[in-house]
């Protein structure tokens, strides 16, 4: 019997589950050509190069960019470059801190008995088995008591007041990452050989030689996969950012919801298309990543 | 003081926790008890908490109005409890759409030739890390009057020779539907393919050994061994629909609303935080009692972390 035998049910239940996810998102693109700025209907593609943008009521009859009209108007909006940079730095800095933290409680979990331990290992799953939004509705309450006390206390003004903006966004990222981190280099730890760490002892290097020359390497792919993962997840994110952003720290996300909401322009299917094309390339180094990884570990 | 800390394993194991201890406290516990503050305190006319103890907000939620008409001191409303049902209805049907949906595309994939496994879900993965707002945004696109949708159906309905106006497809709760589905099918995708590759060949051989046919060999075998995959899938889709305001608000205007519109219009425009409180704090105690009854009664392993 052939394993791999599947039947001519599921084949065609499967074409179709992929045209179901892929029809939307191919749709999307082929609007970013879009000549009708009003968005529409398709009107075809922008058909020709020219000095300066020619319109016909709504649609372009000619742009500099050619098709790419709706791309090259993107990169002039300055809120939308204003929002990428945001939200880049926001993934950045927190990235690199819920890794290292992240990194530090695995090993803790894995290697050491504390007495917070029960405390710790079930606090991750805090943000699997809670609704997005109770944490998100949870946060701007402590943070809009805090800073309101805070800035009576301190009799703050002007801009020494403390309010929502790219610092309560980044803090409140972190705090959902961090658990991802913890249990993807945790998961990495478990299938770990610790013979090696003892044969490093064993030949006269002391715990912190012996992290840094054999642990530290060998959970190193685990540590990527969770950053890479952490990262991901805060570029994406929308529900926490919505609750925590404040003037001045809007994310892609919160601006391409806001757009949506009063109209809508071939230039939001451009950005969308940008968007999708960075999601592909990550999604296609971790992968090779993960399969190199998974290679060399067999 | 350092002596210590490289003999006591105990201690270096708390500090080395400590960080995520602390932030996880300090931003997913707190926030959590002080919404349970909130939710028993009252609005102030300016939008701010008064920190009392009254049951006011859980009242109003579960139908007990005070502002009737015709003189009664109070009388039933069920407009929250509707929300409730609503949301909790659209939740099911969106878990049982993914299930049917993702299980044989899982399927599909789990007994697909190795080499082309990866292949087939690198292509699951886009469409999961492709943006929430930007996949909301096509369906859209689709949906409309003058969406892709209406333009395919008019075409078939020309050739038919059968007359055809488009109608509006936004805007109503079968649009919120598909929305959700569509978000969420990928959750369950993964879940179900790690249970189901998890599968020993021998298993199979020896069904059809054993004179089992294929509807027999996949309801004895390959369904009881996928349950763990559904499971997790199913906390993984079930949850986040409860809580979800983007799918309704964009799909679904202002004719849907669900308990996360609710919670979302009580924290923006409706300014009372208090009320916003409550609803989240039972929407979050429906979850959690349907996710532990789910899983005391079927389990679920590592396939959660896979998606």
């Amino acid at each position: 019997m052939n394993p791999f035998r599947r039947s001519p049910f599921v084949i065609t239940a499967a074409v179709f589950v992929y045209f179901f996810l892929y029809a939307p998102i191919i749709g999307l693109i082929l609007y970013s050509f879009n000549a009708s700025r009003a968005n529409v209907t398709f009107e075809g593609f922008i058909p020709s190069y020219s000095s300066h943008v020619v319109m016909d009521g709504s649609l372009v009859k000619s742009s500099p960019c050619g098709p790419f009209h709706w791309y090259c108007d993107l990169a002039k909006n300055a809120d939308v470059v204003e929002a990428a940079g945001n939200t880049l730095t926001i993934a950045f800095t927190a990235t690199i801190i819920s890794t290292i933290v992240g990194t530090m409680s695995a090993l803790a979990l894995q290697r050491y008995n504390f007495k917070m331990k029960p405390f710790s290992q079930v606090s991750l799953y805090i943000p699997i088995v809670i609704p997005e939004i109770v944490m998100g509705i949870g946060i701007l309450t402590l943070f809009s008591q805090l800073f309101g006390w805070a800035n009576q206390a301190f009799n703050l003004t002007g801009d020494a007041r403390l309010a929502l903006g790219i610092g309560t966004v980044t803090v409140s990222h972190i705090a959902f990452m961090i658990p991802f981190v913890t249990l993807v280099v945790q998961a990495r730890l478990q299938g770990f050989d610790k013979s090696y760490e003892e044969a490093a002892m064993d030949l006269g290097a002391n715990e912190w030689t012996t992290f840094r020359r054999i642990t530290f390497p060998m959970i190193l792919p685990g540590i990527v996969s969770g950053a890479l993962l952490a990262f991901t997840l805060s570029l994406d994110d929308f529900v926490i950012t919505f609750f925590t952003n404040g003037p001045g720290s809007t994310t892609l996300p919160i601006y391409v919801y806001g757009l949506l909401r009063r109209t809508i322009t071939p230039q939001i299917n451009a950005l969308s298309t940008v968007w999708i094309l960075v999601v592909f390339v990550a999604v296609l180094l971790l992968q090779i990543f993960q399969n190199r990884d998974s290679r060399q570990r067999s | 003081m350092f002596q210590r800390l490289r003999e006591n394993k105990s201690a270096r194991g708390t500090l080395l926790a400590l960080p995520t201890t602390v932030w996880l406290f300090v931003l997913l516990i707190v926030p959590l008890i002080l919404t349970l503050i909130v939710s028993f305190g009252r609005r102030s006319p300016d939008g701010s908490v008064i920190y009392t103890f009254t049951l006011h907000n859980y009242i109003r939620l579960f139908g007990y109005s005070t502002d009737c008409p015709a003189g009664q001191a109070s009388c039933f409303e069920p407009l929250y409890l509707n929300i409730m049902w609503r949301s909790l209805m659209l939740a099911f049907n969106t878990t049982l759409c993914v299930v049917t949906l993702a299980y044989p595309l899982a399927y599909f994939i789990a007994r697909a030739h190795p080499k082309k496994r990866s292949l087939y879900l690198f292509m699951v993965l886009i469409p999961l890390w492709t943006n929430f707002v930007i996949r909301v945004y096509a369906w859209m696109m689709l949906l409309r009057k003058e969406g892709a949708i209406n333009a395919i159906i008019g075409w078939l309905m020309h050739l038919l020779h059968i007359p055809f106006t488009p109608f509006e497809m936004l805007y109503t709760p079968g649009a919120v539907l598909v929305g959700m589905v569509y978000e969420f099918l990928p959750f369950m995708i993964l879940p179900i393919y790690t249970s189901l590759e998890k599968i020993d060949n021998s298993l199979y051989e020896a069904a059809a050994d054993l004179g089992a046919n294929s509807v027999k060999t996949f309801l004895r075998v390959t369904l009881p061994l996928s349950m763990p995959g559904m499971v997790a899938g199913t906390i993984l889709v079930f949850i986040p629909v409860m809580g979800t305001f983007i799918v309704s608000d964009i799909l679904g205007g202002r004719q849907v609303i669900l308990v996360g519109n609710l919670i979302q219009r009580q924290f923006l425009d409706a300014r009372d935080p208090t009320f916003g409180s409550a609803v989240s704090l039972i929407l979050m105690v429906m979850t959690l009692i349907v996710t532990y009854f789910y899983t005391r009664k079927f389990g679920f392993g590592e396939e959660i972390v896979s998606a």
